[in-house]
């Protein structure tokens, strides 16, 4: 039990004295998820609004797929992703394996489902008079598009704010694929694995800590431009 | 205010995609030389220690994954890596052999010890291995293995084939962790159980513990107990973008007197965690 009081006190010492190890896992988690939450909002929301706001033949299949893969196991991902990434793997030209750049797309595997899925049933589940309204008020279809997508706004940033919470907070991926390379790929998680591992449980909690005031200081931002 | 809050959250995105795209650009560092090693190198602080020595002597920043030996075996053969530091004598001769490795350098050495509970409920204290495995298992006394095919792991399992006993696996009192060198040493401390370790971890644990451990040294000093550690580069007839001259470089150090003094001064608690003995 001491650890965990224990734990506080070195998370607030890690934060205020500077500690350069702890910066760097912050870095680098912040790195990594930012690229993958970039690419995940930029190729899922049009996707999911798509999915959402088209009626095509087998979007219900395809739904399903989506839906499905939000249930991909993280160290899943991280070994197809290795497995494509190793030096002797279909892009291991690219010299991926061990590099933040290799976590940040396990990172968008695991966000994109995700943001898809969650972007498609804001759009599905919009008031049916929005339609109507929208286009009594003579919108043509661009309009209704972005009229929809205006709406939808909410639901869609609360979807991108619970993949980022996937993202900010997977260690599989950034296991296997960033190999936990001190001042390099330690993100917080493999920091907090490769410190329980060492026993030294009041670091780990620590840096649980420090992941949580990161997350905090995220959506009271998202929160605060919100309100705007 | 309100201006700029819009213009920052209308191109985030933007600055976001093109710092994604650049990414790899800087990645690419010139003389990088990667490493897999045991767990036992990089918790007990020995590669913390020596790496900036290497670096400020070659101008070589090197980095390394810590795993057990036979993943770190396994990415060697994958070409993830272009060096390994691996304690697992019989597989790394096999490896070499086979072609995935090159130039096997024995670099230091610590040996295995058996830990347990001060109590000692199997008697085993001072017994030799043999005769220790067999009481544990005729008490059926808690027995925590690695289980993850690490050297350290297949230490273990060539001690019961030693000792002609069976290799336990579905025991009640056989507890597979599947995990690293510390974290199955707190399981054994937690199950009050016996458990094989490197010496230079327990050294670490016992630090750890403010040099007041729950788990106590009793069988050690048997001839088969010997943790001998070798560097081994990746051959590049096998990986072809291994950087076989780095690792060559890296090798060298280890086995220079330089580095091999500064192994012998890496100590805790006043005893050293490794003893080097390069040819």
């Amino acid at each position: 039990m001491d650890f965990i009081l224990e734990g506080l006190r070195q998370a607030f010492l890690l934060l205020f004295s500077g500690n350069a190890e702890t910066y760097s896992a912050v870095a680098a988690t912040l790195a990594v998820s930012s690229y993958a939450m970039a690419v995940s909002l930029a190729v899922g929301i049009p996707s999911g609004f798509a999915l959402g706001h088209l009626r095509f033949a087998g979007r219900r299949q395809v739904r399903l797929v989506v839906d499905t893969l939000m249930s991909l196991p993280t160290v899943f991902i991280g070994l197809i992703v290795y497995a494509f990434v190793s030096r002797q793997g279909p892009l291991g030209h690219m010299g991926l394996l061990f590099t933040l750049e290799g976590i940040a797309i396990g990172l968008t595997i695991l966000a994109l489902p995700v943001v898809i899925s969650l972007s498609a049933s804001a759009v599905e589940s919009t008031d049916a008079n929005l339609r109507t309204t929208l286009l009594s008020l003579g919108a043509g279809k661009p309009q209704l598009m972005l009229g929809t997508l205006w709406e939808t706004r909410h639901a869609i940033l609360a979807g991108a704010l619970a993949a980022y919470g996937r993202v900010m907070t997977e260690v599989g991926i950034a296991m296997i694929v960033g190999g936990n390379i001190k001042w390099h790929t330690r993100t917080i998680t493999t920091a907090i694995a490769l410190e329980t591992n060492k026993g030294q449980f009041a670091m780990g909690i620590a840096l649980g800590l420090v992941l949580l005031l990161i997350a905090f200081v995220v959506n009271g931002s998202v929160s605060f431009l919100r309100k705007r | 205010m309100k201006t700029l809050f819009s213009i920052v959250k209308r191109h985030l995105l933007w600055v976001l995609m093109l710092a994604w795209l650049c990414g790899p650009a800087w990645a690419a560092e010139p003389q990088q030389l990667l490493m897999a090693t045991t767990t036992s190198t990089d918790n007990t602080g020995l590669l913390d220690y020596l790496a900036p020595h290497f670096t400020k002597a070659t101008g070589i920043d090197i980095r390394w994954t810590a795993t057990g030996t036979g993943k770190a075996l396994a990415l060697g053969q994958n070409c993830d890596v272009d060096v390994l530091l691996v304690h697992a004598p019989a597989a790394e001769k096999k490896y070499v052999e086979a072609g995935y490795g090159q130039n096997r350098r024995e670099i230091m050495y610590n040996d295995f010890v058996f830990i347990g509970p001060t109590a000692d409920p199997a008697g085993v204290k001072g017994k030799s291995v043999a005769q220790a495995l067999e009481a544990i298992k005729a008490k059926k006394a808690a027995f925590i293995s690695r289980g993850d095919n690490s050297g350290t792991h297949k230490m273990e399992l060539q001690l019961w084939q030693l000792a002609n006993l069976p290799k336990p696996e579905k025991e009640s009192w056989y507890v597979s962790t599947g995990q690293g060198m510390l974290t199955s040493i707190n399981v054994a401390a937690e199950k009050s159980g016996y458990i094989l370790t490197d010496r230079g971890t327990y050294i670490k644990y016992a630090y750890d513990k403010g040099g007041q451990p729950p788990m106590v040294v009793l069988v050690e000093g048997d001839d088969v107990l010997r943790n001998q550690y070798s560097v081994i580069e990746v051959s590049p007839k096998n990986c072809a973008n291994a950087k076989a001259d780095l690792a060559r470089k890296f090798s060298d150090w280890m086995a220079d007197s330089q580095a091999q003094k500064l192994i012998g001064d890496f100590k805790l608690l006043g005893q050293p965690l490794f003893i080097p003995n390069a040819k």
